[in-house]
Parts: C-alpha cells; structure tokens; sequence
C-alpha cells in the first residue's frame, strides 16, 4: 500500500486500570474495505474508536492523511468527524423525533448546507437504499432494517472519506443485514470511501478485502483471534 | 480424503499389522465409516507399490500369518505435504478437516496440526470474500445468490469448528495420544 489514509501506530487505550487496547498497528487505504474482527472484549470498537477520532488513545498515534490527529484539537477532529468521516453503529441511533428525511438529512446542516439541499440530498441517500417511501416517517413506525439503512444513508450522506461501521449489521436478522452490507459495499466502490467494519462474524467480514483480528488488546497474526493452549 | 493418508497417518507412529491399522482407524476417527479388512490390504498393497510403506516383518502368534508395514521416507514425506495443504473450501469437506487434524496429532504433534488450522482458515477466509463478492455483483442472479448462501453457511459452520478446536487441540492430542 502506498501512503495510507488512515492509519493507527502502537494504539493503546485503557479504561481505568483494564487495557484495552495494547499497541496496534493498522492502516487503512483509499476506498479499501477493511474488516476488524476478533472475538468479544478484544477492543475491536476501542480500535474504531481511537481511529474515528471519537475517543483519545492513551498512546500511539492516529494520522489521516499523514496529520496526526492527536495534535487535534477537540472542535476540530468534531469538524472532521461531521465531514470526512461517516460513523455507523449497531443500532442505528436515528433521532426519534424526526423524520427519515429530517435524519438523514441532519449531518449536512451540521456541516452547514443549506434546508433544500439538504432535504433533496436526503431524499436521493433514502432512494438509493430503497427507503424513499419511508422519507416522512419516524424511526418508531420503522423496522430495524429500514431504520440501519436510514443510518447508513445518513453515515454517507456526507459522502466521507472514511465509514466506520460498528458491528451494523449485529440487531438485524440475516437478509435484512445483507441488504445493509450490500449497500455499504456498493457505495464504498462508488465513492471510493474506505470502510473500517468492526464485526465478530465471519460472513460479515466476508464483505471486506481483508481482515485485521485482535485478540486481546493486540493483532493476532494466525487470524483465529483465540489462544493456543500448549 | 484418502484412505491411504489416513494409514499413512497411523504408521509414522512405528510399524502395524493390517489389522491394528484397522482398529486404530475406527477408533480416532468415530464419524467415519469403519474401514473393512479387505480395504485396509488393498491399500496397503497400493502404498507398498508406490514405495511409500515397506513390510517389516511377519509373525504367525499361534494365529493366520499377520504381516506389518512401516513407513518409508518417501511415505513420510507425502504425509507431511498432505499434512502441510489445505483442502479447497467446499461444503462437506468437516469430516475430510477432522481426519486431518486428528492424524497431525498422532503423526506430527501440536504444532503441526495447529498450523494447519490456521492455514486452513485463512482459505476457507478467503473463499468466503469471493463468494461474498459473487453473490454481491450487480449482475448475479437469484441462482447464484442461493448457490452462494449454500457454501457459504458452510464454511461458516467450519470456521467455527476450526476456532473451537483449535482451543482444544492440546487436550485432544492427549486424548488421541494416550
């Protein structure tokens, strides 16, 4: 891989006296899709985390686009995470008061698009996802599914650079969660948006071109992310 | 999966008679079908043809006349290269992957059988992203979906079975070993 977009070195994070993470290396490059997987406890969404900026590594360094993001201040990797960055949880974290539209729409009035254009950028997002007809309803009278493909809709409604996607498909049955990673997949060769997936399931990790396993805190390099008992 | 492997397998521990080659078959390896004498002989002969087991002695025991074979080197070798390759991912190859691992123990120890492992799962891995991709294209039809699915429940279903035995390898190798 040439010059990463982003990547992580010797990434560590501890809460309180438990590690989380013990120095992990990951990169990341343009477009590629890169899946995170490993078993339950071994800091897959710390590793997401540190990456997208939303929490601080103890130590190591984060750098997207070779600028260290530790250098960062808060107001700013805020202002990279609504622009450059899509983030996509296991529940899909729509505001249930407003609209599909109104949702999807929100990240680019936070960025400052205006009311319109925002609205018809929310529209086409819900088309292409096949949840237009939804556009007026609330996540209440929504399914899980339909609800995660607003979210994914609404992580790519920015059209950022990086979507980091924990675990996205984990509440929803299988064919609902196929249609929400074919999306992801389709768009991310579109737009060329890289993909960090955190997942524990292997026909998710399937989606990506690869796989980074941790185990405990670390990359484990036999990609079977258990330990061997000798 | 070969038969042949499999007695290849139970000889590197030190020579056997046909008989015993049968038994020990039967026994680590339950879920497959018990081996008949007459299939034992005749692979036999066909690995004595092909240099890869030489007969190493007879005794008569007050019994039938009972000869025993030992694996050669160039018989020792074709184990460890079965030992060394991966199966091609395809539904229905368990039984073909347990055999595998169980003669790894008995032939080559822990750490054979544990590379094995991981280097099985990095196929089957990688068999899953392409028929991920397949059934992902734009232009694949119902019929490849469904085809896809269908392979792909399995080797999920043997993915996991590798991660659990790999855990357990250690204790099973003194259960095969014992």
């Amino acid at each position: 891989m040439s010059t990463p977009l982003l990547s992580g070195t010797g990434i560590a994070k501890s809460y309180g006296p438990t590690p989380a993470l013990r120095g992990v290396d990951i990169a990341v490059g343009e477009g590629e899709i890169v899946a995170v997987t490993g078993p339950s406890g071994c800091g897959k969404s710390t590793l997401l985390h540190c990456l997208a900026g939303i929490l601080r590594a103890d130590q190591g360094q984060v750098e997207y686009r070779e600028q260290d993001l530790g250098l960062w201040s808060d107001s700013a990797r805020s202002r990279l995470r609504r622009t450059e960055f899509g983030v996509l949880f296991q529940f899909g974290q729509l505001v249930p008061e407003l609209t599909a539209a109104e949702n999807v729409a929100l990240p680019l009035l936070l960025a400052g698009s205006g009311r319109r254009e925002a609205r018809e950028a929310a529209l086409t997002w819900l088309d292409r996802f096949d949840v237009a007809d939804l556009a007026d309803n609330r996540p209440g009278a929504m399914s899980g599914g339909q609800q995660q493909r607003c979210a994914v809709a609404r992580a790519l409604v920015t059209e950022p650079r990086v979507l980091f996607a924990d675990e996205p498909t984990g509440a929803l049955d299988q064919l609902a969660g196929e249609q929400v990673l074919d999306q992801i997949v389709r768009a991310s060769r579109e737009q060329n948006t890289a993909v960090v997936l955190v997942t524990h399931e292997a026909r998710v990790a399937a989606y990506a071109d690869r796989e980074v396993v941790l185990r405990d805190g670390v990359v484990d390099l036999t990609g079977l992310g258990i330990g061997v008992d000798r | 999966m070969s038969t042949a492997h499999v007695l290849l397998g139970l000889l590197a521990a030190g020579p056997r008679h046909g008989y015993d080659l049968k038994r020990e078959h039967d026994e680590r390896l339950p879920q497959a079908k018990p081996l008949a004498f007459g299939q034992v002989y005749a692979t036999l002969g066909r690995l004595e043809r092909d240099g890869l087991v030489i007969e190493s002695g007879q005794d008569q025991d007050g019994g039938p006349e009972r000869r025993s074979y030992e694996l050669t080197d160039l018989g020792r070798e074709k184990l460890d290269e079965w030992l060394a390759s991966t199966e091609p991912p395809a539904p229905y190859v368990t039984s073909t992957l347990f055999n595998k691992v169980v003669v790894a123990l008995l032939a080559a120890g822990v750490d054979r059988a544990r590379d094995y492992l991981i280097a099985q799962r990095d196929a089957h891995m990688s068999r899953m992203r392409e028929l991920t991709a397949a059934k992902s294209a734009v232009d694949a039809t119902v019929g490849d979906v469904v085809a896809a699915d269908y392979a792909l429940g399995h080797l999920d279903a043997d993915l996991r079975w590798l991660r659990t035995t790999l855990t357990r390898v250690a204790d099973l190798q003194k259960e095969v070993t014992a």
